[in-house]
C-alpha cells in the first residue's frame, strides 16, 4: 500500500484518515451495544418475572467490592483517557506511564472480581449440582437463575477486560517505540474507546446487579 | 491538487475536563450506593439507571469524545441506542401483555 508518512495512499489526509478509524470502531462497539443487549433483555424479563428472588439473591453479593470495583474502573478509564491525551500532545514517556497505570489498575479490577468469584464458590452459588440457595424450592431455582446470569454477565464482562488487557500490551509495546508520538495515533483512540466502552457496561452492570434491594 | 481538510482538526480535550469528568463519576457512584440503602419504593430502580445513564453519557461525551466528534460518529451512536430500545422496549411489551402463565 502506498504511504506517504503516515497517510495511507487511499485516504485524502490525516484528518480523513483519523475520522475513518473512529467511524470504524465506533460501528464495531454498536454491535457490541447489542451484544451485551441481549444479555441485558434476559436480565430484565427475569427480573420483572422473579422479582422477589432476584431480591434475595442480590443480597448475596458483595456491595462493598462491587462499588470499591466501579471505582476502580472509573479511575482506569481516567488514565486512559490521559493516555490519549498524552499520545495527542507527544509526550511518549506519559503515554507508556498512563498506559501501564491503566493495565494496573483493570489487573486490581480483575483480582477484586476474582475474589468475589471466590466466595461464590465458597457460598455454593455457583449455578450447578452444587448450588444451594436457602429457602423455597421456587425461590431457589429463580435464585439460580439470577446467579447464571450475573455470572455471564460479569464473566463477560471480565472476559472484556482480560482481551482489553492483552490490547493494553500491545499498545504499550508499540507506544514505547514512539509509534504514536507523531501524526499518527488512531491505535491509542480506537483502545480508549474500547476500554470506556467496557468501564460503561459496568457502570450499569453495578446497580443492576448489586443494588436492586439493599434497603432491607 | 485541493489539499484542504473538509474534516474538522483533532480535538485536544484538556486535562481539566478529564478530571473534573472523573471526579464526578466517581461523586455520582457514592450516590447511586448510598441511595440503594434508602427505601424509595419503585423509584429505587428508577433513580438507579437515571444516574447509570448519566454516568454512561458523561464518559461517551467526554472520555470518548463524542462531544467533539463529527455528526456521522454521532448518528452511529444514536442508531445504536435506538436498536438497544427497541430490543427492550418491543420484547418488555410482548412479556408483559402475556396471557401466559407465572
Amino acid at each position: 500500500m502506498e504511504r506517504t508518512g503516515s497517510l495511507f495512499g487511499h485516504f485524502r489526509d490525516l484528518d480523513q484518515q483519523r475520522e475513518t478509524a473512529s467511524l470504524g470502531m465506533w460501528v464495531f462497539l454498536m454491535t457490541e451495544v447489542m451484544f451485551f443487549g441481549g444479555m441485558f433483555l434476559a436480565y430484565t424479563v427475569y427480573r420483572w418475572k422473579y422479582h422477589d428472588a432476584f431480591a434475595a439473591a442480590s443480597r448475596e453479593l458483595n456491595v462493598t467490592m462491587g462499588a470499591l470495583n466501579t471505582g476502580v474502573l472509573i479511575l482506569s478509564s481516567f488514565t486512559m483517557a490521559m493516555a490519549v491525551w498524552a499520545s495527542q500532545m507527544r509526550k511518549r514517556n506519559l503515554l507508556c506511564i498512563f498506559l501501564i497505570a491503566t493495565m494496573l489498575l483493570g489487573a486490581a479490577f480483575l483480582t477484586i472480581k476474582g475474589f468475589e468469584y471466590a466466595q461464590k464458590f465458597e457460598h455454593h452459588l455457583v449455578p450447578g449440582p452444587n448450588f444451594n440457595f436457602p429457602g423455597p424450592e421456587a425461590e431457589a431455582q429463580h435464585a439460580e437463575i439470577y446467579f447464571a446470569l450475573y455470572f455471564m454477565m460479569t464473566g463477560m464482562h471480565a472476559l472484556h477486560m482480560i482481551i482489553g488487557e492483552g490490547m493494553l500490551l500491545i499498545l504499550l509495546i508499540y507506544a514505547w517505540k514512539g509509534s504514536f508520538t507523531g501524526d499518527y495515533h488512531a491505535p491509542i483512540e480506537n483502545g480508549g474507546l474500547y476500554w470506556h466502552f467496557v468501564d460503561i457496561v459496568w457502570i450499569f452492570l453495578f446497580p443492576l446487579l448489586y443494588l436492586i434491594d439493599l434497603h432491607h | 491538487m485541493e489539499t484542504r481538510s473538509e474534516h474538522a482538526p483533532e480535538h485536544i480535550v484538556p486535562i481539566k475536563t478529564y478530571a473534573l469528568i472523573c471526579a464526578t463519576l466517581l461523586v455520582l457512584t457514592l450516590t447511586t450506593y448510598l441511595v440503594a440503602f434508602l427505601d424509595l419504593g419503585p423509584f429505587n430502580i428508577v433513580v438507579a439507571i437515571v444516574i447509570a445513564c448519566i454516568k454512561a453519557s458523561l464518559v461517551v461525551l467526554f472520555f470518548m469524545h463524542a462531544a467533539y466528534a463529527p455528526r456521522r460518529t454521532r448518528l452511529v451512536i444514536l442508531a445504536g441506542m435506538f436498536w438497544m430500545m427497541l430490543l427492550i422496549g418491543l420484547s418488555l411489551a410482548d412479556y408483559m401483555t402475556r396471557a401466559l402463565p407465572r
